[in-house]
Parts: structure tokens; sequence; C-alpha cells
């Protein structure tokens, strides 16, 4: 099992290596860079600087050196816990990211337990009671769950709330608490914000767990250790609880690791809708102005927990599943 | 069957279906499995309706979707009637509807105007449009003749365009899209899925680490990114080829990895073998002998993966990433219900949502009747 470990772990130092290149040339992808719109937002404005100023400036943000340069000096930063500075907010990449990374962790993770809470026992008695009128309901909600936007669900539920109870369902907070310091006032405010962003986030994701764990526990029940298990005059419930569905959670674990770089971007378009103060609309913000820094620190960083939680999920699974170890050694 | 040997017992004609079954190609066998599948037929007829829209929508939209009346902003949609005073008329109408300000909160009024009635006609000559940019005509399948009325069946944005004219037109490059994508993923999927299960070795190793590595890119981000990195000042048609390319970036990897198992298993069967000694070509091998052996599993979860590419257009466009005006697709039409506000005021502006709702139901529906039909062991 070490042995497996450290193999995985020596693994992940050259994807992440190649990982680090890829971000930094996809920032640097678009025509220009952030001097070049930053120029151009400020001509709109009337404003025209001459050319010393522009040279002076390109110098101080360090664009005047070659690309590999500046990844170099990137890299060398970040591997100290720097990112870099953000062009457009003037402020250290990770202080910007650190800010708003409480909340997005407080909206993913609520949301991952609500879905995982809700989506399970309707997996478990859509296959239990597969072709019952109640399997049938939930296939065609989760269904219909898959198939809305989940942006579109946002607006919907906003409409509602607006021309029908005249509240705004966006944000996180009512205006009194949103630069008020913390509270138990302010706590119990985010929970009452809480539940919208955890409805429209929730559903597309339990409508598509239900799918997966009934097909999971379907291939299981069938088994001829769930016949063994009731001849040994196991109750139904223990029967059913203690070994298939056991075996069916395997492949949640396998993508488990795959919310990591969620818990940390927080759901983009969502957040952008419902005006949540997540991490998403920062790194949208940062992509359409070439900040670049800041946008090559998410992608970097949103790839780096996708790697990362890759591996955890396959240590999990081989700490769970032993047909998986004795498969690879 | 019957009808031509009436004579024939009900057991002899059992004994015929079954054996009808065992000479049945694949693709037959596939399409009386499928043809049970209720909500897969329907939605394929959905789909092919869908398809029909956006082959014909110069012709089916009554305005031309980019003029505007400003006359005309977040005008209702107009209800076709049947009744007025006088009863019943054959000929549907609609009534006019006359514009005007709120004196407090500026919002625009529209009232019905039941002394205008507006028959609608079906081949009206209207705007002229050039068929596929190609064949010129003024011919539209219907619309109102007189030019004060108005026909707007799902009314109207903020600039006064016509939403039912812009679905319609948004139907062509939000059903294709997916299109395009999936078959530029299938054609990368099946040639390097392809490469690397048929020469296996060192090309199979390598192959195989490029794919896990795209793998780990996360793909929303890496879209978001990559989205972001085409040129604003791109002509539209480059951009909406580039979305497709982003879009097919990621999706050829699992193809590539489902054909490569595949190759990997037939490659040791005998019916390879022995095309190899009666001296085939490789590229005959491939094309003639094993790639028809799966390509129904193929065309099923490509099915499944179109609705995919369908959402991550809308979503990308909706946030002004993907594709954008002058370019009509149900995404951009979305962006419109962006603010809530004009929603409330509005409604109607969700409608091109529910288009895509539509056509990711119905495609999910059918991939999943095919992939239940492709599957030879399944009941």
């Amino acid at each position: 099992m070490l042995q497996y470990i450290g193999r995985r772990l020596l693994m992940l130092i050259p994807t992440l290596i190649a990982i680090s290149i890829i971000s930094f040339v996809i920032i640097q992808l678009p025509p220009g860079d952030f001097l070049t719109a930053y120029l151009g937002q400020l001509r709109t404005t009337g404003t025209e600087l001459d050319e010393s100023e522009i040279a002076a400036m390109r110098v101080r943000y360090g664009l005047d050196t070659p690309i590999y340069v500046q990844y170099a000096k990137w890299m060398w930063g970040v591997l100290h816990g720097d990112f870099g500075m953000s062009f457009l907010w003037n402020k250290p990449v990770s202080e910007l990211i650190g800010e708003r990374l409480a909340l997005t962790f407080v909206i993913s993770l609520t949301t991952l337990m609500v879905t995982w809470i809700i989506a399970l026992p309707i997996g478990v008695y859509s296959a239990t009671h597969q072709y019952s009128v109640g399997d049938y309901f939930f296939t065609a909600i989760s269904f219909i769950g898959k198939g809305i936007p989940d942006f579109m669900i946002a607006l919907i539920l906003m409409w509602i709330a607006l021309s029908k109870f005249g509240v705004s369902a966006g944000g996180l907070f009512s205006s009194a608490y949103r630069e008020a310091p913390w509270s138990m006032a302010k706590v119990w405010d985010l929970l009452k914000h809480l539940w919208v962003p955890t409805i429209v986030l929730g559903l597309g994701g339990t409508a598509g767990l239900i799918r997966v764990m009934r097909a999971n526990l379907l291939d299981e029940l069938h088994k001829p250790y769930v016949n063994t298990a009731r001849a040994k005059g196991l109750t139904e419930r223990r029967t059913l609880w203690k070994y298939p569905v056991r075996l069916a959670l395997n492949p949640f674990v396998s993508t488990v690791g795959f919310s990591l770089p969620g818990l940390i971007s927080g759901a983009t378009i969502i957040s952008v809708v419902l005006n949540l103060p997540t991490n998403g609309p920062l790194m949208l913000g940062a992509l359409t102005s070439q900040d670049m820094y800041l946008a090559g620190s998410f992608v970097l960083i949103l790839s780096a927990a996708t790697v990362i939680g890759t591996f955890i999920s396959d240590i999990l699974l081989a700490w769970l599943d032993p047909r998986i170890r004795l498969g690879r050694s | 069957m019957s009808a031509e040997s009436p004579t024939v017992s009900p057991a002899r004609e059992a004994v015929g279906a079954e054996e009808r079954a065992y000479v049945a190609s694949p693709w037959q066998l596939m399409w009386w499995k499928l043809r049970r599948h209720k909500a897969a037929i329907a939605s394929a007829v959905v789909i092919v309706l869908l398809y029909l829209v956006a082959l014909s929508c110069e012709f089916l939209a009554p305005y031309d979707p980019i003029k505007y009346d400003i006359k005309y902003t977040y005008a209702p949609p107009q209800r076709i009637r049947f009744l007025d005073e006088n009863g019943l008329h054959l000929r549907p109408f609609v009534y006019g509807i006359t514009p005007s300000r709120d004196p407090y909160t500026l919002e625009m009024i529209y009232k019905t105007d039941q002394t205008k009635r507006y028959p609608i006609y079906f081949l009206v000559h209207g705007t002229p449009y050039r068929l596929w940019g190609r064949f010129a005509s003024d011919l539209h399948l219907f619309g109102v003749t007189d030019p004060e009325g108005t026909l707007f069946l799902f009314g109207t944005d903020r600039q006064g365009q016509d939403v039912f004219s812009r679905v319609v037109y948004g139907t062509r490059i939000s059903m294709s899209i997916g299109l395009v994508g999936v078959l530029l993923s299938l054609f990368l999927g099946v040639l390097i899925g392809g490469l690397s299960g048929y020469y296996g070795g060192i090309v199979d190793d390598m192959i195989q680490r490029v794919i896990e590595f795209l793998r780990s890119m996360p793909s929303i981000p890496l879209w978001m990114a990559l989205s972001a990195a085409l040129p604003a000042q791109w002509p539209a048609l480059r951009v909406y080829f580039g979305i497709t390319v982003i879009l097919s970036l990621i999706s050829w990897t699992w193809l590539a990895r489902v054909v490569r198992g595949r190759f990997l298993s037939l490659r040791e069967e005998e019916f390879v073998m022995a095309a190899k000694l009666s001296g085939s070509s490789e590229l005959r091998i491939i094309l003639r002998h094993m790639v028809p052996s799966f390509l129904s599993h193929i065309i099923a979860s490509m099915t499944l993966s179109i609705p995919d590419m369908i959402l991550s257009e809308t979503a990308l466009s909706f946030l002004g990433l993907g594709l954008r005006p002058p370019i009509i697709s149900w995404g951009v039409l979305l962006k419109d219900a962006q603010n809530v506000q004009s929603v409330v005021l509005a409604p109607w502006l969700f409608i091109p949502g529910v288009f895509v709702v539509i056509a990711v139901l119905a495609f999910n529906f059918l991939g999943d009747g095919l992939r239940d039909a492709a599957d030879p062991y399944a009941r």
C-alpha cells in the first residue's frame, strides 16, 4: 500500500509541472496582455498615456521580459506561497482568493452534503423498488433535473421570489449584514439565504447521483452473495445495507475527488446569477480582463485540485476495495 | 408476414420470427429493440422536428431575427384566436396591440385593441432572405399581410425583436453546435483510440498518458479559459468553430478510451485473424471488420453526449464567453434573461430555455433507448 502511494505521489510531480505550464500558456493565449486591455479601457474614458509612461508600466508589471522568464518568476513565487499580484484589484492573488474561500467552502460543502443525503436513500429506494410508481416518479424527476440548465433554475427561483413574494433571492446576506463583522445574527442571516443556492446547486447533482446509485445497486442486488446473506437468515434490511449498498458506494468514492476543485471555485455560473460572493465570479472577471496572474492562479489551483482529488479518490478506493489493490500489484 | 401466408399456424409463425432474428443484421436487431422503447421513438420524432426547424428557419420565421422596432419593446406574446364577437372564424387571427408608456414608471404597457383584427395567412410574402445563404426568396410559412399588424407569438425582447423568429433561428446554431462538436470528437476519438488500441506498445502508452493528462484538467475552468482566449475581434463564424473545437477537446478522450478498449479485445478475435491471413490491408481490417462491430455502441454514447454539448454552449454563451451576438443561439437569447428585473417584466424571455430543456431531454431519452438497444445482452 505504502509503495503504491509513493509511486502515485512521484507520478504527481511531472503532471503538476505540465499543468502549471499549460495554465500559463492558456493565460497568454489571447492577443495582447493586461496592459493593452487596460489602456483600451482608459482610452474609452478619454485618458491617453504617452509612450514613456506605458513603457514604465510595462517594466513595473514585468511584462517586458520574455514569457519563459515571466513563467519562471511566477513559479518561483508560487513555490513560496506567492501567487503574484492581481493587476485589476491591485492586491496579492492569495489574499483575494483567500477572502472568498471560506464562504465558497460553506456553500459547496452544504450543497455536497445535502445532495448526498437526498440522493443516496432515493437511489436505494429506486433500485429496490425497480419499476414501481415511486421509481418512475424519481426517474422522471432526475431526468428533468439533469435536463434543465442550472442557471435557469436559479433564474426561475429568483423570478418567483421577486414576482410572487417581492423579495430578492440573490446574494448571501441582507444588506444590513453585508459589511458587518461576524456575529450570531450574521450567521443566522447567512443560513436564511443559503437555501436558494443549495437547492439550485444540489438539484442537478442529486439527479445524477440518483441515477448512478440506482444503476450501481441494481448491478449488485442480483449477485450470489446477496442470496447467501439472505440464506444465512439476515433480515432484508440488514442484507441490503451491510453488503450491496456498501459495494454500490464504491463508484461514488472514485468521484468524490472531483468535487475538490468545485469546493474551491464554487459553481461559477450560479454564483454570477445569484450574486454570490464565491471565487467563481472572481475567476470569470480575471479571465475576461486578462488579469493574468489571478486567472493563471485559478486555472493552476483548480487543475492541481483535480489531480490531487483524483489521487485521494484512488487511495480511498484502494483502501476500501481490496480487489483493486490486488489488481494493481 | 401473416398476410403473405395466411395458412401458417401460430406456432410456425413464432419459429419464423425466431429464425428472422437469427439472420437479421445487427442494425435490424437494434431497430426492433428500439421500436419497443416508446419514449425513445417519441424523442426521435421531436429531434427530427427540431432539425427540420433548423434547416428551414428562414422560411419558418415570420420576421427577420435582427429586425428591431423600439416601438414594441417587451411586447407580450399575442394569442392566436379563432373566436371574436361575430363567432367562429376558420382563418386564425390576432388582435392588434397598441403600445403606450406608463407616465410614472415609464414601463411599456400594451393594450389589446379588439377593433383591429389581423388575419394570419399561410405562405405570405415578407422580408426577403436567402435560404441557406443561397436561394433568394421572400416566402414565409405564415404571417400577417397587413403592414400595420404584428405577429409576436413569443413576444418581443428589449429591442423589440420577435422572440419566436429568434428562437427559430437559434435552433439552427444550438442544434448543430452539439452535432459538429460530437462529430469532431468522434473523429478524433476513433482515430486516436484506434491507433492506440491497434498498435499497442509504446504508441498506446504515450497516447494514454496524454489522455490521462487532458482528463486531469478540470473541464469548466479549461473551457472558460480557452473561450476567454478567443479574440474578441474574431468574425462570428470563426468564434462558432472555436467553441465547437473547445467543446470537443475534452470529450474525445473518453471516446478514445472506449474505442481503444474495443480494439484491444477485437484484435484477438478469430475473424480479425482470418482477415489478416487472407491478406487484407490494415485499413480494410479496421474499417470493414472492426469498426462495424462496435459502431452501434459508439453511436449510442454519442447521442448521450450531444445534450452535454448543447448545455455547455448554452452556459458559455450565457456567461458571455461563448457565442456572441449577432450570432443567435439559445444561449445567446437566454443572456437577455440574465437580469431578474427584465424577467419579471417579460417572463417570455425564458422561452428559449424551454427549447433547451426539450432538446436535452429528447437526446437523453433517445440515447438511453439506443444504448439499451445496442446492448446485445439487455433483455
